[in-house]
C-alpha cells in the first residue's frame, strides 16, 4: 500500500500529520483518516469486538464495520468518515470502546430549522440532477451531502460523461445550483433521520461543532445511493479483504494503492470496474474471479473458498476451490444494496427485486422519490436522468434538461449466490459483531424463521453500522438455510439515525442552565442576593428556603415558621397561576367547574375551589375571587397554572361555546407577596393601608406603594395573612419593602409547614389523580344545589362511593422523636393500607407531623410506617393539627388547647399566648416550654413609631442592601424608536402592535405614607423582566446582530371583540402593545411579557437555531406565537427587525439563550 | 414530529399542541339521569381504530384553538376532518 505519485481529489502540496494509536504519520488535504492509514501503509486498522481479531479498512464510506476509532470527546467514529487534518489522534477501539466522561469537548453544537419544498439528500449524480430539476424551476430547495464535496460515486470513479471526466460534470452543475438564491447546498450533511409530514433531521460536521438540522420539506428526493455488499466465506474478515468499490475509490479518489497484487472476486460488475481502476494505479490483478456461468472473457470461473493469513495476520494469499494465490489485497463485490434505510424510515413499502437480488424502494408513504442507484439504477446516465424526474416530480413540469452520455457499459445481474452455507468459524456475515454463517445456522436450527428473532438472537446487524454491509447477507444467508426467497424473509426494519448521532449533538445548546427553561420571577434577582436555596417547582425557581450564614435547613425553616407563627414572614407567591376570567356566564361556567358555587358569590369575595376531572378525581384547587359582575379572578397551583387554563378552554370551547366567557393568564403580570403572622397588619398597614381593614376571603383594589394593585385576604397557613399584588414590574420594590418592614423571608419548604400543620392538602403530593374531594375530607366543599359539575356523577359511582377509599388522615408517632419519610408505607396486622404523603417537624407540636392516605382507618388506630428498613409505630389522628378552630387567621392568640380529636395534651406543646414558641422544645416535655432566648413581640402592642423591625431571631434586614439592577429606574428608560417602524401610532401597513416611541415611567421614587403607622418613606422602581441583560445585550451584539430589551410596552389582551389595531393571536384574541386608550374589557398584561429586539442581517441566523416555523423572508412577513429556544414567544418581523414578546418569567432564560447564541 | 395543520396558525409542529382524544364525544346532557354504565361509557371508553380517526388538537402554544382533525392511526397522515 502507498500513495500514487498523482491522481486523485487530494491535495500533495500540503502534508498533514496526525497519530494514530500513537505512531506519527502523515497525509493530506482531501484525504479521510482511512485514505492516509492506508497511504501509511497501516493495514490492522483495529480489532473485533468480540473475537478480538485483526481487522482492517473494509469500505470508503459510513458503512464502515472495522476501522473504529476515537477521536477526542469521541469513543467511536469510522476512520472512513473522519475527515483528516493536522493534529489529528485517533486510536482504534479496543474492545467495546471507551467512554471517557472527562475528555474535554469544547465543541459548540447547535441546531437549525429550515423548510424547503424540496430537500434533496445526496449530492452524486441524481441528487445534482434533481437539485437542478427542481431548483431551477425556482421552487425553495435544499440538497445535503455527507462529502466534503459534491459528485457523490463519481468522486471515486474515471467515468467520462459527454467524453470529458465526470467531475466537470458535477462542477457546472454545482456552479448552477449556486446561482440560485432559493437553493441551499450543505456538504459534510448527513441525514440521519426521515420521520413523518416530510421531517428529515441531518447532522452538519462543522469544525468548531455539529449542527443538527431538522429540515421540513414538502417533498424529498432520496438520491442516497448504494452500498456494496460481500460475501461470507472463510476468511473473509481478513485484514486485505475490501469491498471492490472501496478499493476503486481508494485509488480514484485518494491517489491510494490499496494493495499490491490483488485477487478481484467479481460477483457483480462492478467488481470489473474496480480491477481496471485498481490496475491502472499500479496494481497488479492476479486474478478476477466471477461465479456467474457468464464471466467476462480474462475472468476466472469459480468462487474463493478462502484466504490465508499471513504472519502478520493480514491476508497472504486467496483460495479458489484448490488454487491459491498470492495477494495481499482481495477486493469483493458481492453486489449491491440500494441504500433504502431513509426511505423505509418514511414508512415506505421495500419489496426484493430478484434481478438486482437487492431490496428496492416500493410504494412510498410520503411525498418522497427515490432516484439512481438508491432505486437500483446504477449507470451515471441514467442516474442523471432519473433525478431530472424525480427533482420535477415535486411541480409536476417536465425538466427539459440534457441527460450527458456515459462511457459506461451496462451493468449485468450479479450472482445469484450468498456465498458459501460454511460452518466455518471464520465465514463471517457482520464483521462489526463477529457474526457467522454458522451463528445464523444456530437460530434456524433453534427454529427461528423472522429475521428480527434472527437478528436479535444472533446480534448480527446491531452495531454501530447497524448493518449497512451485512443486513442484506444475514437475509440472504438465512434465505438459503430455510429454502425462501428473500423477498419472503423479508428484511428487518429500518429505523434511525442513518449512522451514530452523539448525544453532545442532540442536545446542542440546550444543555446545562439551557437544558430546561428556569422561569423566575420579578423578585428572583432579589432571592438569589439573599442567599436563598431554590427549588424546581415545574420549571419555577422558587425560593426553598433563606438560610442565614451557618445554618442548615432544618435551622432555617424553623427560624421561618417561628416568624409566620409568632411574628409576620412574607413568601414570594407570584407563581402560583392566576387566570382573569371575564363575561356574562363566567359564573355559570365556574359552577359547572369547581365543585362549589360561584354564581353566587358576593363581588370583592374570594373562595376556596376544587375541580376535578370528568371521573371525579381532584385535579387543581386554588382560590378564586369575584372582582366584578363578570369578572373573576382565578388562581391555580403552581405546576398546573397551564393545564388548568387549557382545561378552562376545552370546557368552554368544546362543550359550552355559547357561554359568554373569556379566559387571560396574567400569572407574569402579576408579581404576589403572601404576608403572613400575627403583626401582618403592620405590614399591610405600611404597604397598602386601604387594606388593613379587609376581612378573611376578601379582596380590595389598593394603592400598593404608590402603584394600582390588588389585596387578598387569603391563608394558607392559619395565621392572618394578605396576598398582595402589583404589576410585575414593581414586584420587587414591593418584596424589599415588605422586607424591610420586618417580614421575615420563607420559601415553600415553610409554607408546606405550615399548610400541613393546618391540615391543607396539596394537590399533586397529597393526591395522586385517584383521590375525590371526599377522599380528602372535603365533602364540604362539594356543592350538592348545583344539578351538575365536572366529576359530580363519578361521585356516585359504586368505586368513588366506597366507603373503604383511602382517605387524608393524620399521623403522629409514638414516639415523638421519631421521624417518618414521606413515601413510607402504612401496615397494620400485616395489610398495606396507605402511604404518607407529607411529613415534616413542627415547631408548635414539638414533633414531627404526617399526613397520609389511607383506607379503613379511623383516629385512633395504631399503625406501623415501614421506609426502607425502618419500621415505626405510628397513630391516625385528625389531619388538622394546628389550631382546628381558627383562631389565628383574624390575627388572634395561639390556640390554649390543642385539637382534643388530634393529640393528647399531653404530647403537645402549646405555644405562648404571645405568639412565641420555643425552638428549644425538648422532645417528651410536657407543658409549654417558652424559649427565653425569644424577644416576644407583642400582637396587641402598639406599632411602633419607627422602623423596629419586628425581628425574629436573626433578622437581616441591615445586612440587605436593595440591589438595584441595571435599567430599574424607569425614568431612565426611554426606548428607541427602532429604525422608524415603531410609533405609537398604528398605520395600517404595520402587521400588529405598534410598540411605542415613548414610556411614561411608573412612578419613579414614588413615596409613601403608612398614615398613622409610622414606617418611612419608602423607595419604589420599576424593574423590567430582562434589565440585568442590558450590558451584557450590548456587548454581544455585534455588527451583524444587535439584541436590547424594549422594557415597559404597555400592553392589553383583547378577546372577543376586535380592537382595530394590535396583533391578532387567535380567532377572538388580539395583542395590543404600545401608547394606546385601552378599550373596555380590555386586560391589561404590561406586566405578562417583555419584548426583546433582535436587528440586523445575522438575525435571521440565531431565530433559526431555536424557531421551527418557517422564517423564510418570503413566507414569514407578520407575526406569530411560537416557540423560540423553549420558551413560548410571540414574534414579529418588520425587515431584518425580529420583536420578541416573551413571557416575563422566561426572560432571564431567553436572554441567556440569545447571549449564547450570539456568543458562539 | 407531525406538522398539525392548525385551522388558525397553518401547519405547525405536533409539540406546538396537546392531544384530545377523540373527537365527537359530547358531555352527556344530563349525567345525572346516565346509568353508572352509561357514565362509565362517557368517562372511559374511546374507540382505537386502525385506519382514519377522528380527534381533537389544541394549539396550545399557538392560537389556543381546540379543533379536530381525521388522523390515520398507521400513516399519521392528517387530512380535514369532514
Ligand atoms: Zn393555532
Amino acid at each position: 500500500m502507498s500513495r500514487l505519485p498523482s491522481g486523485g481529489l487530494i491535495d500533495r502540496s500540503v502534508t498533514l500529520p496526525f497519530r494514530f494509536d500513537g505512531r506519527q504519520l502523515h497525509g493530506h488535504p482531501g484525504d479521510t483518516l482511512a485514505s492516509a492509514l492506508l497511504a501509511s501503509g497501516v493495514r490492522v486498522a483495529g480489532h473485533s469486538v468480540n473475537l478480538g481479531r485483526p481487522r482492517g479498512i473494509f469500505t470508503a464510506g459510513p458503512e464502515e464495520p472495522n476501522a473504529l476509532v476515537r477521536v477526542g470527546a469521541d469513543p467511536m467514529l469510522a476512520a472512513t468518515t473522519v475527515e483528516l487534518h493536522a493534529g489529528l489522534e485517533a486510536w482504534s477501539l479496543r474492545g467495546k470502546g471507551r467512554l471517557d466522561p472527562g475528555a474535554v469537548d469544547d465543541r459548540r453544537h447547535d441546531k437549525g430549522y429550515l423548510h424547503c419544498e424540496v430537500l434533496v439528500v445526496g449530492g452524486g449524480p441524481a441528487g445534482l440532477a434533481a437539485a437542478l430539476a427542481a431548483g431551477e424551476s425556482g421552487l425553495r430547495v435544499i440538497l445535503v451531502d455527507d462529502q466534503p464535496r459534491l459528485g457523490g460515486d463519481l468522486l471515486g470513479s474515471r467515468v467520462l460523461l459527454d467524453g470529458a471526466p465526470a467531475l466537470g460534470w458535477v462542477a457546472a452543475a454545482e456552479s448552477r445550483l449556486a446561482a440560485l438564491p432559493e437553493v441551499r447546498v450543505l456538504t459534510r450533511t448527513t441525514a440521519t433521520g426521515f420521520y413523518d409530514h416530510g421531517y428529515v433531521v441531518a447532522v452538519e460536521r462543522r469544525p468548531l461543532g455539529e449542527r443538527l438540522w431538522h429540515f421540513r420539506a414538502g417533498r424529498v428526493v432520496l438520491a442516497t445511493g448504494a452500498h456494496e455488499r460481500s460475501l461470507p466465506f472463510p476468511g473473509n474478515d481478513l485484514p486485505g479483504v475490501m469491498l471492490a468499490a472501496a478499493a476503486r475509490t481508494y485509488a480514484n479518489r485518494y491517489g491510494v494503492r490499496p494493495g499490491a497484487r490483488a485477487v478481484v472476486y467479481a460477483c457483480a460488475d462492478s467488481g470489473y470496474e474496480a480491477a481496471r481502476d485498481l490496475a491502472a494505479a499500479g496494481v497488479e490483478i492476479a486474478a478476477v474471479v466471477d461465479p456467474r456461468p457468464e464471466g467476462l472473457s480474462g475472468a476466472l470461473a469459480g468462487r474463493v473458498t478462502g484466504t490465508v493469513a499471513g504472519d502478520d495476520g493480514t491476508l497472504a494469499a486467496v483460495l479458489i476451490a484448490d488454487r491459491r494465490v498470492e495477494a495481499d489485497l482481495l477486493a469483493v463485490a458481492g453486489g449491491w444494496n440500494p441504500a433504502v434505510h431513509l426511505f423505509s424510515q418514511s414508512q415506505g413499502r421495500l419489496w426484493f427485486d430478484e434481478t438486482l437480488r437487492a431490496f428496492v424502494p416500493g410504494e412510498p408513504a410520503q411525498a418522497v422519490s427515490p432516484a439512481g442507484a438508491c432505486r437500483g439504477l446504477y449507470g451515471t446516465a441514467q442516474a442523471i436522468e432519473d433525478g431530472y424526474r424525480a427533482g420535477a416530480e415535486a411541480h409536476g413540469r417536465v425538466a427539459g434538461l440534457r441527460v450527458p452520455v456515459s462511457d459506461e457499459e451496462a451493468l449485468r445481474p450479479p450472482a445469484a449466490y450468498w456465498g458459501e452455507l460454511d460452518p466455518d468459524p471464520t465465514a463471517f456475515v457482520d464483521l462489526q459483531r463477529d457474526v457467522t454463517v454458522a451463528d445464523v445456522a444456530r437460530a434456524t436450527g433453534a427454529g427461528m424463521r423472522s429475521v428480527e428473532h434472527v437478528k436479535r438472537f444472533t446480534t448480527a446487524s446491531t452495531g454501530a453500522d447497524q448493518g449497512k454491509t451485512s443486513g442484506a447477507l444475514v437475509v440472504g444467508v438465512l434465505s438459503e438455510l430455510l429454502g425462501a426467497a428473500p423477498g419472503q424473509v423479508g428484511v428487518t426494519t429500518f429505523r434511525p439515525p442513518y449512522t451514530p448521532v452523539s448525544f453532545a449533538t442532540l442536545a446542542g445548546r440546550d444543555r446545562g442552565p439551557l437544558s430546561d427553561p428556569a422561569r423566575t420571577t420579578a423578585m428572583h434577582g432579589a432571592h438569589v442576593a439573599r442567599g436563598a436555596v431554590f427549588e424546581d417547582v415545574g420549571q419555577w425557581k422558587r425560593p426553598w428556603y433563606f438560610p442565614l450564614s451557618g445554618e442548615t435547613m432544618r435551622e432555617a425553616v424553623r427560624r421561618e415558621c417561628e416568624a409566620a407563627r409568632t411574628a409576620v414572614a412574607a413568601m414570594d407567591a407570584s407563581t402560583l397561576g392566576k387566570i382573569d376570567i371575564r363575561g356574562a356566564d363566567a359564573g355559570a361556567f365556574l359552577d359547572r367547574i369547581y365543585t362549589n358555587m360561584y354564581s353566587t358569590l358576593a363581588i370583592g369575595a374570594c373562595r376556596y375551589g376544587l375541580m376535578c376531572t370528568a371521573d371525579g378525581m381532584v385535579f387543581d384547587d386554588g382560590t378564586t375571587t369575584r372582582l366584578g359582575e363578570h369578572h373573576y379572578l382565578m388562581t391555580t397551583t403552581t405546576g398546573n397554572a397551564a393545564a388548568v387554563l387549557d382545561w378552562l378552554e376545552e370546557w368552554h370551547q368544546t362543550e359550552w361555546p355559547s357561554l359568554d366567557v373569556r379566559f387571560t393568564s396574567v400569572t407574569d403580570h402579576w408579581a404576589t407577596v403572601a404576608v403572613a403572622g400575627p403583626l401582618a397588619g403592620r405590614v399591610i398597614a405600611a404597604v397598602a393601608p386601604e387594606a388593613v381593614g379587609l376581612a378573611f376571603m376578601r379582596y380590595t383594589d389598593a394603592t400598593v406603594l404608590g402603584v394600582p394593585g390588588r389585596v387578598f385576604r387569603i391563608s394558607f397557613s392559619g395565621e392572618l395573612a394578605y396576598e398582595v399584588n402589583v404589576p410585575w414590574h414593581h414586584g420587587r420594590a414591593l418584596w424589599e419593602a415588605v422586607l424591610d418592614l420586618g417580614a421575615v423571608p420563607y420559601g415553600t419548604e415553610t409554607m408546606h409547614v405550615l399548610r400541613a400543620e393546618k391540615g391543607f392538602p396539596i394537590v399533586g403530593q397529597d393526591t395522586d389523580g385517584t383521590v375525590t374531594p371526599q377522599d380528602l375530607g372535603m365533602s364540604w366543599i362539594v356543592s350538592g344545589r348545583k344539578p351538575d359539575f365536572v366529576g359530580k356523577r363519578s361521585h356516585t359511582r359504586p368505586d368513588t362511593s366506597r366507603t373503604d377509599r383511602k382517605r387524608l388522615v393524620g399521623l403522629l408517632t409514638e414516639d415523638p422523636s421519631a421521624f417518618v419519610e414521606e413515601g413510607a408505607q402504612l401496615v397494620a396486622d400485616g395489610v398495606m393500607l396507605g402511604h404518607v404523603t407529607s411529613s415534616y417537624p413542627s415547631v408548635p407540636l414539638g414533633r414531627a407531623i404526617s399526613l397520609a392516605l389511607a383506607r379503613n382507618v379511623s383516629p385512633g388506630d395504631r399503625l406501623t410506617a415501614i421506609s426502607g428498613d425502618t419500621t415505626i409505630p405510628v397513630r391516625v389522628v385528625s389531619p388538622v393539627f394546628y389550631d382546628p378552630d381558627n383562631h389565628r387567621r383574624d390575627g388572634g392568640p395561639t390556640p390554649q388547647n390543642p385539637p382534643p380529636q388530634a393529640i393528647p395534651p399531653s404530647e403537645i406543646t402549646p405555644a405562648s399566648p404571645q405568639g412565641v414558641v420555643s425552638s428549644e422544645v425538648t422532645p417528651g416535655s410536657s407543658g409549654g416550654v417558652v424559649s427565653s432566648e425569644a424577644t416576644p413581640s407583642s400582637p396587641q402592642g402598639a406599632v411602633p413609631s419607627e422602623v423596629t423591625p419586628v425581628s425574629p431571631q436573626g433578622r437581616v434586614s441591615s445586612e440587605v442592601t436593595p440591589v438595584s439592577p441595571q435599567g430599574r429606574v424607569s425614568s431612565e428608560v426611554t426606548p428607541v424608536s427602532p429604525q422608524g417602524v415603531v410609533s405609537s401610532e398604528v398605520t395600517s401597513g404595520s402587521p400588529g402592535g405598534a410598540v411605542s416611541s415613548e414610556v411614561t415611567p411608573t412612578r419613579p421614587e414614588g413615596t409613601v405614607s403608612s398614615g398613622g403607622g409610622g414606617f418611612p418613606v419608602l423607595r419604589m422602581w420599576a424593574e423590567s423582566p430582562a434589565a440585568g441583560f442590558k450590558e451584557r445585550f450590548a456587548a454581544v451584539g455585534g455588527g451583524r446582530v444587535r439584541v436590547r430589551e424594549v422594557p415597559f410596552v404597555p400592553m392589553w389582551e383583547v378577546r372577543g371583540e376586535e380592537p382595530g389595531k394590535g396583533m391578532r393571536l387567535g380567532p377572538e384574541w388580539w395583542l395590543v402593545a404600545g401608547e394606546v386608550e385601552p378599550g373596555p374589557g380590555w386586560v391589561d398584561v404590561s406586566g405578562q411579557r417583555t419584548v426583546i429586539e433582535l436587528t440586523g442581517p445575522g438575525a435571521l441566523d440565531v431565530l433559526i437555531t431555536g424557531c421551527p416555523i418557517d422564517l423564510h423572508p418570503g413566507v414569514f412577513t407578520g407575526h406569530a406565537q411560537t416557540v423560540l429556544g423553549k420558551a413560548p414567544v410571540i414574534l414579529q418581523r418588520y425587515g431584518d427587525l425580529y420583536r420578541i414578546f416573551v413571557r416575563s418569567s422566561y426572560a432571564n432564560y431567553l436572554g441567556e439563550w440569545l447571549i449564547d447564541a450570539l456568543e458562539g | 414530529m407531525m406538522l398539525i395543520d392548525c385551522p388558525f396558525c397553518g401547519p405547525r409542529d405536533e409539540n406546538e399542541f396537546h392531544y384530545g382524544g377523540q373527537a365527537g364525544i359530547a358531555y352527556p346532557e344530563a349525567p345525572g339521569e346516565l346509568s353508572d354504565a352509561e357514565w362509565a361509557e362517557y368517562v372511559f371508553m374511546r374507540d382505537n381504530p386502525r385506519g382514519w380517526f377522528r380527534e381533537r388538537w389544541f394549539h396550545g402554544l399557538g392560537c389556543r384553538t381546540w379543533f379536530t382533525v381525521e388522523r390515520h392511526t398507521v400513516t399519521h397522515e392528517i387530512r380535514k376532518a369532514p
